[in-house]
């Protein structure tokens, strides 16, 4: 099987490069383990929220010179042409997005607290500032029996910002009926009822009486696996109405992958679902063949290869008692050799192993045995260098080294 | 004593870190809120039914062993596996006539293919079918397979056998119960592809329906005695240095996969010389060989990947080749489950089920329009074909049609 190029992992960071290479006529193959971590997405994506010195950030673009050398985006010629370039690229396939990489705006976490954001999708209010509820009437709305949406901390979290707090449960008879399995009262089961045009007519009935002489209606965000129309019209008819994410699955991140997977098979790539790479065959420092689960024998050629695996959580990185390995091409990891670094016992300290990855040149391409491998760069989490949890800029590293790592093979 | 031996699973399910995202795309979920979805049925379950196997839910049967939630895992868990394992350890269900009936494909499908016709006209007959869905539960919507006149194993014999040492390669052929009883034109078909390529098709010694209805309808002993006379039968195609290509993706994977996870029969020796047909095609055109279409061929098709070639990870041969055919049209449908799932769809309390899990396929076939539905799984023919205006073909029948197979055998000579 020959591709041009070949993209191992099919998140955030695969998906956008793969788009980015299909448009410009490479022919790209992303072979993907499982579904990505779109499923567990909040509605926002990052780009930078804390910066070196451990302070909050409200203008990413500038605050991208004070960081560390080695971090990703460091690497990044032109940083602000490419965060520009990812909201156009996310746009076109049809994710609504909106922000600023000049101006970081709040948005909801599913615990109910404001936190900062780069863009954030239609669904989902964009704030200013942390104190914009302060006095406000707020009814807090649960689908009964909906376990993923913590009213508890949602409630708590409004009245810690000064708001007046009720909360209110809505039972529908579709939405009962998921109730004979408690387990399988999920955010998705859910938005599956709730695209029955009946169903949407009861809820806005029951919505726009409890908004009466309110100034907030919280609402968990399950609306929409494929489309926004219902969210646009909820909005519309109930504009109190505030989403906040529910925990996982993610409605919107399910409707966010979906969107960048057709844009990617649309423009002609191959999507490999449900496939690891296990191997790969080197000739001097190239990779020249990959062998997958799947396809056994028969191997994968290609002209170069993106590595956008993810980091310790869907395995693109795995620790062992002393060392960090890249277990699919044994590439060299930035980790440090004494493991009492690794860890704080502080659990909300920045933890150093966060940082440990895929060691790059500043092209991304990745070295084994000290040797640089000329055909294969890493993109997104499993690169070293940054913190994606304490600095919050995960999903900007993923986008935007994909992008630049995209640019780097079409170059060629 | 074993500390470990009420935590440890012979599936891999301590792998599962809860992230949910199976439950998402299990297909039964939305039109079963009885079944309790791929996590809970799965590895959730699991971890309880080891400390004490009355925690068993009999509400797992309905699950069609589609294996999408295993596809879907970022943690490679065989939730699928896991919960076909503990319907098969712990269900206190009895397979009833019916079951029994529908799984033992290959002796009713013996006995209907004699009188062929009389079964054919008998089972689309309404007084029939409604006797049949009163007293044995096959629901009465369902429009039966048709059995066809003569077993392509009789065809082969008369017709194809002495001709095949001609070739200078050889593959053995597993024909499965679909094609020997009810379609023996695909057999024909795949047997003219590949001597086509310089292949000559031998059969295996003896074959027995792969199994898969066995399985799922709890008849397991019986499942393990094929399953263990059909890795022989391989075995010894193996040991003469042939491969054996297999049409329909769900015999595939049951011979492949399922024999040793969930029947605990070995075949590590013999598991990757077992093929797929548009794989095994797909490797011996990339290898070199010619081919030569025909020139006025013109077909707009619609592939559909069933669940199955889904898991195998190899509806991918299957669209190269229909995309390599100058003459085809090709609109790939998203991979949806159409209901069916081999005899599910046929018991009389699935029957809605069943057809409300592939209403959203039916309607992107209706969109894309196409001449033709090509899929490489027997049983989602049967239920395209019955809930669809479309016809469905086999990739390889589609790819006979397209070949110039003279040509082409000169070629490859």
């Amino acid at each position: 099987m020959r591709f041009s190029t070949i993209i191992i992992g099919g998140g955030l960071a695969g998906l956008c490069c793969g788009i980015r290479l299909q448009k410009a006529g490479v022919q790209c193959a992303i072979v993907s383990a499982g579904q990505s971590a779109l499923h567990f997405f909040s509605g926002s994506f990052e780009l930078l929220n804390v910066d070196a010195e451990g302070k909050s950030v409200d203008n990413p673009v500038v605050t991208i010179e004070g960081l560390p050398e080695g971090h990703p985006y460091k690497k990044i010629n032109d940083f602000s042409r490419y965060a520009e370039e990812v909201k156009s690229l996310l746009t076109d396939c049809g994710v609504d997005v909106n922000g600023d990489a000049k101006a970081n705006h709040f948005h909801f976490t599913p615990m109910g607290t404001l936190k900062r954001s780069w863009l954030s999708l239609g669904d989902f209010n964009r704030f200013d500032s942390m104190d914009c509820f302060c006095g406000k009437k707020v009814v807090v709305v649960n689908i009964a029996g909906f376990l993923d949406f913590n009213m508890k901390f949602v409630c708590d979290a409004f009245a810690r910002m000064g708001a007046k707090v009720e909360q209110r449960k809505i039972s529908l008879e579709a939405t009962d009926k998921l109730r004979t399995s408690p387990t399988e009262m999920r955010a998705s089961n859910i938005a599956r009822v709730l695209d029955v045009k009946e169903n949407q007519n009861q809820l806005l009935t029951i919505l726009k009486d409890y908004s009466n002489g309110v100034d907030v209606v919280a609402l968990p965000a399950v609306f929409g696996l494929d489309s926004t129309d219902f969210v646009k019209t909820l909005k519309r008819e109930v504009p109190q109405v505030v989403l906040i994410p529910s925990m996982p699955p993610s409605v919107p991140g399910i409707r966010v992958q979906q969107r960048l997977r057709r844009e990617f098979e649309r423009t002609g790539g191959v999507f490999m679902l449900g496939d690891s790479v296990v191997k790969a065959d080197f000739e001097g420092n190239r990779v020249v063949r990959l062998f997958s689960r799947n396809h056994e024998d028969m191997p994968l050629t290609a002209d170069n290869v993106v590595l956008a695996t993810g980091s310790f959580f869907s395995s693109g990185l795995v620790a062992r008692s002393s060392e960090v390995i890249e277990p699919v091409m044994h590439l060299d990891v930035d980790f440090d050799s004494n493991r009492s670094t690794w860890y704080d016992a502080q659990f909300f300290n920045p933890q150093g192993y966060m940082k440990f990855g895929v060691a790059t040149n500043n092209r991304f391409q990745v070295k084994r045995q000290g040797e640089t491998i000329e055909n294969v760069y890493a993109i997104g989490s499993v690169l070293s260098g940054f913190n994606a949890l304490a600095e919050g800029c995960g999903a900007g590293v993923s986008m935007l080294t994909a992008l630049a790592v995209a640019d780097e093979i079409i170059k060629q | 004593m074993n500390l470990q031996e009420n935590n440890i699973s012979a599936n891999n399910f301590e792998q599962c870190i809860k992230c949910t995202v199976c439950t998402v795309y299990c297909p039964v979920v939305p039109v079963r809120p009885e079944y309790p979805g791929p996590k809970q049925a799965g590895p959730d379950g699991e971890r309880l039914r080891l400390k004490r196997g009355e925690f068993f839910d009999e509400a797992l049967k309905y699950c069609l062993n589609c294996k999408r939630c295993e596809v879907a895992c970022p943690s490679n868990v065989r939730i699928g596996d896991i919960i076909q394992s503990a319907r098969i350890r712990y269900s206190k269900h009895r397979p009833t006539l019916r079951d029994r009936i529908l799984a033992n494909t290959d002796v009713v499908g013996g006995l209907a293919t004699i009188a062929a016709p009389v079964t054919n006209f008998a089972l689309s007959l309404k007084p029939v079918k409604l006797m049949m869905d009163a007293v044995l539960k096959v629901d009465s919507h369902r429009s039966f397979p048709k059995y066809a006149g003569e077993k392509f194993v009789t065809w082969f014999n008369r017709n194809a056998q002495a001709s095949q040492a001609q070739y200078p390669r050889q593959v053995s052929f597993f024909h499965g119960c679909y094609i020997n009883y009810n379609y023996p034109q695909l057999g024909k078909d795949l047997v003219s592809v590949l001597n086509a390529f310089g292949y000559g098709v031998n059969l295996l010694e003896d074959e027995k329906c792969c199994g898969v209805a066995l399985i799922s309808n709890g008849l397991i002993s019986q499942a393990r005695k094929q399953a263990e006379l059909n890795t022989a039968s391989i075995r010894r195609a193996v040991t003469q240095g042939r491969k054996v290509v297999v049409a329909s993706s769900t015999c595939t994977l049951t011979i492949r996969e399922e024999y040793e996870h969930l029947l605990g029969v070995e075949n590590a020796d013999v598991r990757s010389s077992i093929d797929l047909a548009t794989r095994f095609v797909y490797r011996l055109i990339d290898e070199g060989a010619k081919v030569v279409f025909n020139d006025d061929f013109k077909l707009r098709v619609a592939y559909h990947t069933a669940c199955h070639m889904e898991r195998l990870g190899w509806g991918f041969y299957s669209i190269s080749l229909l995309r390599s055919i100058p003459g085809v049209k090709l609109t790939v449908l998203p991979s949806k489950c159409c209901g069916i799932a081999g005899t599910y769809g046929f018991k009389k309390e699935n029957y809605a089920t069943s057809q409300g899990i592939g209403e959203s396929l039916f309607a992107d076939i209706a969109d894309a329009s196409p001449d033709v539905v090509a899929t490489d799984c027997e049983t989602c023919k049967w239920q395209i074909e019955m809930s669809t205006p479309f016809k469905v073909e086999h990739p390889i029948s589609i790819l006979a049609r397209a070949l110039d197979l003279e040509k082409t055998k000169q070629l490859n000579k």
